[in-house]
């Protein structure tokens, strides 16, 4: 798994790239945790990730619960085929935020 | 009256019980069903039931110990792709493992729900004579 994360005008976007397995599930966890705790509004971009498994899918709800905390967003962006699969499957679509691409202005890797 | 068709083995493969090693599983899996009639959503769906079970026997069969080992076979018969998963971990309590409520939200648990949202059948076979426990998964291929 690879992954950036870049400060933008509206918060971080974290994109994520690969497989979130159960291998790297708890690297993909502390990027995102570590992302959130910056309690700034919080953009993951998937549309990189071939493979997204339970446990990548757990990292996500535990940052999506330590944004609610923090009253802050956090928003998954461009999630392919794969990965909306099992989102779907965990009825997790319906829980997250989902935009087809980042906002105006921060695709192609910047402002 | 037909006869049953005799299995075909499509996998044959023995793999230490870790995380790094479910990549390469994976792969493997999704090589030796493609081909075997399944559609794109069918091949997906069943590498990551396949992945899912992997995990369930390492981290709770197991229990994230080093040094066991997993058994995997793939067979087809008929129109059906059957899974086998063998672990020689202590005996799993087949009751304690079950999906957890969707609406309980939490991180983790949601490996057992996927695979049963995804496979047509899935279920522990008795092995009371043999060492560890086999789980297998059945699926239709659509």
């Amino acid at each position: 798994m690879r992954h950036s994360v870049r400060d933008v005008s509206i918060g971080i976007v974290v994109c994520l790239q690969g497989d979130v397995d159960l291998e790297q599930s708890p690297r993909a966890r502390q990027i995102l945790l570590e992302s959130v705790g910056r309690k700034q509004d919080v953009w993951v971009d998937l549309s990189d990730v071939n493979y997204i498994d339970s446990s990548g899918v757990a990292s996500l709800i535990e940052a999506f619960q330590a944004a609610r905390r923090n009253g802050t967003k956090f928003a998954l962006v461009s999630v392919g085929s794969a990965a909306m699969r099992v989102l779907e499957l965990a009825r997790l679509d319906e829980l997250f935020t989902i935009h087809d691409r980042l906002p105006e202005g921060l695709d192609a890797g910047g402002e | 009256m037909t006869e049953a068709a005799a299995p075909e083995r499509l996998l044959d493969l023995r793999f230490p019980a870790q995380a790094d090693q479910l990549c390469e599983v994976r792969d493997a899996v999704r090589a030796c069903i493609v081909g075997s009639g399944a559609g794109d959503g069918c091949v997906t769906d069943v590498v990551m039931a396949v992945d899912e079970a992997c995990q369930n026997v390492i981290r709770h069969a197991y229990g994230g110990l080093p040094g066991g080992e997993i058994q995997l076979h793939v067979d087809r018969r008929g129109d059906e792709l059957i899974f086998s998963l063998r672990d020689f971990a202590p005996k799993v309590d087949p009751a304690q493992v079950k999906p957890r409520d969707l609406d309980d939200l939490r991180p983790g648990g949601l490996g057992t729900h996927l695979i049963r949202s995804v496979m047509d059948r899935a279920e522990f076979v008795n092995t009371d004579a043999e060492p560890g426990n086999l789980f297998r998964m059945v699926k239709r291929i659509e």
